[in-house]
C-alpha cells in the first residue's frame, strides 16, 4: 500500500502568502483569545489554587440539584460539571477567606451527603494558592527555556536563519494549541503544560526533518533556486510527515477515546498540536527560512571539510 | 553486504533478553499483604524476625510464607479479609514495639526476588493514597532562635548582675542597658558566649543599646536544621501512622512532600502529620477574675487571658512551666474510666514541675492545647494564607501532691487522647508546617487509571501495528518488532530505576510508542526511495538506514532537550511523564536504527533478492 507512489510535486512554497495570512489570522487571534478579559484559560487549581473533588454516584447525577444544594450552602461559586460519565461529578472552588480548605471539602460533602447519601468521594485535590503561583511561573520559564535550547541546537546543527524559522513555526504551534484552549474553555491544568512542551518537541522534529532534506538537496542540486530546491524537499518528505502525523495520531486518539478523563486534557492538546505542528511544518518553516534568505551558500560544509560526508554524525554506531 | 558483525548481533539478543527478564516481574500482580517492621523504625534483626515468625505460626494465620524486605518483614495473604483478620491478631500479639502495616505487595516470584528485580513502583495516581506538600515556616524557626538568645543572654547578664531590658523585634534582639561601663562587659560576656553573633552598639541618651543580630550563615544553618528536624519527625509521624512504603522528602528549599500509599483517609493522616500540636503547663492566676479581664479586653498584670475547651474565660500566668519539647514520651491510656495521656518530662522539665509543684500545692493548673493553624485571608487584594496560633484549655486541675516527671493529663476525648500521645511522642517539629498541596486518590480510581492507560496503549498499538503491516508490509512488521523491544526496554528500564509509574507516565509510553514509529517510517520512506531511483534491493536498505541517521538524531535531540527541561521544571507526575519521554526517546534510537537492522539483516542481509517487501 502507498498513498503516494511517486513523489508529489506541489508548490508549496507558492503558497506561502496564503499560508501567511493563514497562520496570522490564527496567531493573532489565538492571542486575542488569550487575553483575560476576552476568554483568556481556563486554568485548573493546579495553577489557581483551590479544592477540587470528584465524587461518583451510583446513577446519573443531578447536576442542577448540586448546584442549587451548594448555592443554598454558599458555595455559588462552585464549578459542578461531569466528569466522563453521567454518574461521575467534578466540583472546583477558588480559595476562600477564612475557611480551612479541608472545611471546605468536609463542607460541601456534608451537603451532598444530604441530598445523595450513596455518593463516594474518589478524589481530592487541594492545592494552596502559592504553589499555582509558583507554578504559572515555572512553566512559562520552562516553555521558555526549551525554545532557546532547541533554537541553539538547530543553529549549531544548521544556522542562525534554519533556527529562527524552526523556532517560529515551533512558537506557532503552542500559541494556537493555547488559543484553541482558550476558545474551547477546557481546563488547562499541568499535565496540559506537559503536552505543550511535548508539541513543542514534536513539530521541531517534524521541522528538522524537513530542513535536513534541504541541506542534503542543497549539497546534492547545485544547480536551482533556494525555493524550488526547498519545494523539492518538503515534497520528497511528504509521505513521511503525513504518515508519521497520522500515525502518532492514531496513538493519541487511543488516549483521547480510551485513556479516561484523566488524560482528556493532555490528549486534546496533543491532537490540536499534532495538526497544527504538521501544517506548520510543511508551510511555515520552509518558507519562514526563504523569507530570511536563506541560501544554499549557508548550508554548505566547512571548506576543510570535504569529504567528510554530509554532515557531522552521519557514521553509523 | 548488510551483515551484522557477530558482536552487534549479540548485542541486540543480549539486549532484548535482559530487557525481558527484567521487566518479568511486572506480569504477577499483586497480593494484599501485611508488613511488620520495628516501630522505632530500624531494620528487623534476626531474634526480631524469629520472634515475628513465632506468632504468625502460633496464631495460625493462613498466608504464604513470609520473607524479608529491606529490613521488615512481609507476609502475603489470599485475600484481603484474610489480610484484616491478621493483621489484626499479629498487632494484639505483638504489642506495641511493633508496627504491623497492611499493603500490596507484588506476586514476584522468589528467584527473580533473589536476583533482586522488582516490579515498576505505581505512583499514587494508579494505586490510591494521598500526596501532601508541606512548607515549613523558617521565618518562625529563625524567630523561636533569636528567642532563645534572648532567654539566654537575660539569664547570663542576670546572673553577673547587670540590670538590662531584652526584647526581639523583627530579626533583631536589642538590649538596654543603663550605661556604657554595663553595655561594655554585657558585650564582653556575649560575645564571649557566641563568638559568631553580629553585635552593633547603638546609644541613645543615657543608655546603652546593643543590637546582635544573627549573621546570613547562622540563618542558613538554623532554617536547615529545621526542615532536617521537621522530615525526621514528619518521618516519625508517618511510621507512628503505620503506612507501608511511605515517601518523605525534602523539596527544594523549604517544602517536604509526604506520600502516604494505600491511606484512604487524609484527615487523620493530616491531623497527625501538620499538627504543630503541644502542650503547655501554665499556673491559673487564682486571684483574679477572668470574666472581668474577657469584659474589659485587659489582663492584669502577668496574667494572660485564654479560652477553656469547653467555654468560659480564665486567666493563666505568663510564665510557662513546662513546653511540649521537654516532654520525652507519652502514651494513652485510661484514668478512672477516663481517656488520659501518660507524659514523661524531660531532667529540666522534670525540675521545673517539681519546684513549681512543690511551691504551689492546692492551688490549680492549666494545661494549655497549643496548635498552629493557617487560614487563607485577602491582602491587597491577593489571597495569601498567614499562620496563626490557637491556644485552648483543655484542663484546669488542683494541685494535689508534688510531682516532677511522670503524671497524666485528662479532660480530652479517646481520639484526641490517641492522636495527642502520638504527636507528643514522634517529636515536636523544630518549625509549623503547613499544607499547600494535598492529593487524595481513592483506590477504585487508581485500578480504573490503571485499565484506561493499558487500553489506551493496546488500542492505539493493534491501530499502528495492523497499519504498519498493510502500508510498509515486511519491513512494517519488522518495524513493529523494533516498537514492542521498545516497550519491553522502558518497562525494563523503568522497572532497574524504580522510578514510580503515574499515569502521565503511561501517557509517556503511549507518546512514545507514536514518536518512535517516525524513525521506521523514515527509514522505510527513504528505502523505497532509493528503490524508485533504481538501486539494488541491499543497496537500498543500506543507504535508507545509513541516509537517515542524522536526521533521526537531530529530530530526537531536540525532542529530547523538551523533556530534559520538563524534568527540570516539573514535578510530581510532571516528572513522572518526562523520564519516560526522555527513556523513550533513548531506546527508540537503539530499536529503530540497530534492533530492526539486526531483522533486516536476518532477513535479506548476505544474498541474492530480487525485491523488497517494503
Amino acid at each position: 500500500m502507498e498513498f503516494f507512489s511517486k513523489i508529489t510535486n506541489v508548490n508549496f512554497l507558492a503558497q506561502r502568502r496564503v499560508a501567511g495570512v493563514f497562520s496570522a489570522i490564527l496567531m493573532i487571534g489565538s492571542l486575542i483569545l488569550l487575553i483575560p478579559g476576552v476568554r483568556g484559560l481556563n486554568f485548573g487549581i493546579d495553577f489557581t489554587g483551590g479544592v477540587l473533588l470528584e465524587l461518583a454516584y451510583q446513577g446519573p447525577a443531578n447536576l442542577p440539584d448540586i448546584r442549587e444544594r451548594l448555592a443554598a450552602s454558599n458555595f455559588a461559586d462552585a464549578q459542578v460539571q461531569n466528569f466522563g460519565t453521567a454518574s461521575d461529578v467534578m466540583i472546583r472552588l477558588l480559595p476562600r477567606e477564612g475557611l480551612d480548605n479541608k472545611q471546605v471539602a468536609g463542607q460541601i460533602i456534608a451537603v451532598l451527603k444530604a441530598g445523595d447519601p450513596t455518593v463516594e468521594l474518589r478524589r481530592t485535590e487541594f492545592v494552596g494558592p502559592q504553589v499555582g503561583q509558583e507554578l504559572t511561573e515555572q512553566g512559562a520559564l520552562a516553555m521558555l527555556f526549551a525554545m532557546l535550547m532547541i533554537t541553539a541546537y538547530i543553529m549549531l546543527r544548521f544556522q542562525w536563519k534554519f533556527a529562527l524559522g524552526a523556532i517560529m513555526a515551533t512558537l506557532h504551534d503552542p500559541v494556537v494549541t493555547l488559543g484553541f484552549f482558550a476558545l474551547t474553555g477546557l481546563t488547562f491544568d499541568l499535565s496540559v503544560l506537559a503536552a505543550m512542551l511535548a508539541i513543542i518537541g514534536y513539530s521541531v522534529n517534524d521541522t528538522i526533518v524537513v530542513f535536513d532534506r534541504i541541506r542534503e538537496n542543497f549539497r546534492k542540486i547545485r544547480r536551482g533556486e533556494p525555493e524550488e530546491i526547498m519545494n523539492i524537499s518538503v515534497n520528497e518528505t511528504l509521505s513521511r510527515t503525513i504518515m508519521t502525523s497520522f500515525l502518532t495520531m492514531l496513538m493519541v486518539l487511543a488516549m483521547l477515546f480510551f485513556g479516561g478523563e484523566t488524560l482528556r486534557g493532555f490528549s486534546s492538546a496533543l491532537t490540536v498540536g499534532i495538526v497544527i505542528g504538521t501544517y506548520s511544518s510543511i508551510f511555515v518553516a520552509s518558507a519562514l527560512a526563504l523569507a530570511l534568505k536563506a541560501t544554499a551558500a549557508d548550508l554548505m560544509p566547512p571548506k576543510q571539510g570535504k569529504g567528510e560526508g554530509e554532515g557531522e554524525v552521519d557514521s553509523m554506531p | 553486504m548488510n551483515r551484522f558483525p557477530l558482536w552487534k548481533n549479540l548485542l541486540v539478543v543480549a539486549a532484548v533478553l535482559a530487557g525481558l527478564l527484567i521487566s518479568l516481574p511486572n506480569l504477577f500482580g499483586e497480593a494484599p499483604a501485611v508488613q511488620v517492621g520495628l516501630a522505632s523504625g530500624e531494620p528487623l534483626t534476626d531474634s526480631g524476625i524469629e520472634r515475628v515468625n513465632q506468632v504468625i505460626a502460633s496464631q495460625d494465620i493462613e498466608g504464604a510464607a513470609p520473607y524479608v524486605d529491606k529490613g521488615r518483614l512481609m507476609v502475603r495473604f489470599p485475600s484481603v479479609d484474610v489480610q484484616l483478620r491478621s493483621a489484626d491478631s499479629l498487632r494484639l500479639a505483638l504489642g506495641k514495639e511493633y508496627l504491623v502495616a497492611l499493603t500490596l505487595t507484588p506476586n514476584t516470584p522468589a528467584w527473580l526476588r533473589a536476583i533482586g528485580l522488582r516490579p515498576v513502583p505505581l505512583g499514587l495516581d494508579l494505586r490510591g493514597g494521598v500526596h501532601f506538600l508541606f512548607e515549613v515556616d523558617v521565618s518562625t524557626a529563625v524567630k523561636q532562635r533569636l528567642d532563645s538568645y534572648a532567654a539566654d543572654f537575660n539569664k547570663l547578664l542576670r546572673e553577673n548582675r547587670i540590670r538590662r531590658s531584652i526584647s526581639v523585634t523583627g530579626n533583631e534582639l536589642l538590649i538596654r542597658l543603663p550605661d556604657a561601663a554595663d553595655a561594655d562587659r554585657a558585650e564582653a560576656l556575649l560575645k564571649d558566649a557566641d563568638p559568631d553573633l553580629g553585635i552593633e552598639r547603638r546609644s541613645s541618651g543615657e543608655s546603652v543599646m546593643l543590637v546582635a543580630q544573627m549573621t546570613p550563615a547562622q540563618i542558613k544553618a538554623r532554617q536547615d536544621f529545621a526542615i532536617q528536624q521537621n522530615t525526621t519527625t514528619l518521618r516519625n509521624r508517618v511510621n507512628e501512622l503505620g503506612v507501608a512504603e511511605p515517601v518523605v522528602q525534602r523539596q527544594g528549599a523549604d517544602r517536604i512532600v509526604v506520600q502516604l500509599p494505600g491511606v484512604q483517609d487524609p484527615a487523620q493522616a493530616e491531623r497527625v502529620l501538620g499538627a504543630t500540636a503541644t502542650l503547655e503547663f501554665r499556673l491559673v492566676c487564682a486571684d483574679e477574675n477572668p470574666l472581668e479581664a474577657e469584659r474589659t479586653g485587659r489582663a492584669p498584670l502577668g496574667c494572660e487571658l485564654f479560652q477553656m475547651r469547653d467555654g468560659g474565660p480564665v486567666l493563666l500566668k505568663r510564665r510557662t512551666i513546662v513546653t511540649g519539647d521537654q516532654l520525652v514520651d507519652a502514651s494513652q491510656g485510661f484514668d478512672q474510666g477516663m481517656a488520659a495521656v501518660y507524659v514523661r518530662l524531660d531532667s529540666k522539665g522534670a525540675r521545673s514541675m517539681l519546684e513549681t509543684t512543690r511551691e504551689n500545692l492546692k492551688k490549680p493548673m492549666a494545661v494549655v492545647f497549643v496548635e498552629q493553624k493557617r487560614e487563607t485571608v485577602e491582602r491587597d487584594g491577593k489571597k495569601i494564607e498567614v499562620p496563626r496560633v490557637e491556644r485552648e484549655v483543655i484542663n484546669v486541675a488542683t494541685i494535689n501532691g508534688v510531682f516532677s516527671s511522670s503524671f497524666q493529663i485528662t479532660g480530652l476525648d479517646t481520639f484526641e487522647a490517641r492522636d495527642l500521645a502520638l504527636l507528643l511522642r514522634a517529636g515536636a517539629l523544630a518549625a509549623p508546617v503547613y499544607k499547600i498541596e494535598e492529593r487524595t486518590i481513592g483506590p477504585s480510581l487508581g485500578q480504573d487509571n490503571i485499565n484506561r492507560g493499558l487500553q489506551a496503549f493496546l488500542y492505539g498499538f493493534a491501530v499502528v501495528g495492523i497499519f504498519m503491516i498493510a502500508y510498509y508490509r515486511m519491513f512494517g512488521l519488522i518495524a513493529n518488532i523494533g516498537l514492542l523491544v521498545n516497550v519491553v526496554l522502558i518497562v525494563a528500564l523503568l522497572s532497574l530505576l524504580q522510578a514510580a509509574l503515574t499515569l502521565p507516565g503511561i501517557a509517556g509510553i503511549v507518546l512514545t510508542i507514536g514518536m518512535a514509529v517516525d524513525a521506521n517510517v523514515l527509514i522505510n520512506e527513504r528505502i523505497r526511495e532509493e528503490v524508485r531511483n533504481g538501486s539494488t534491493p541491499q543497496a537500498a536498505i543500506s543507504a535508507g538506514y545509513d541516509k537517515v541517521f542524522s536526521t533521526i538524531a537531530d529530530a530526537n535531540i531536540t525532542t529530547l532537550i523538551a523533556g530534559i527541561v520538563l524534568f527540570a521544571f516539573g514535578s510530581g507526575p510532571i516528572k513522572g511523564f518526562a523520564v519516560v519521554l526522555c527513556l523513550g526517546i533513548m531506546t527508540s534510537m537503539f530499536t529503530a536504527l540497530t534492533v530492526t537492522r539486526a531483522v533486516v539483516n536476518l532477513a535479506y542481509g548476505g544474498r541474492r533478492v530480487e525485491r523488497l517487501s517494503v
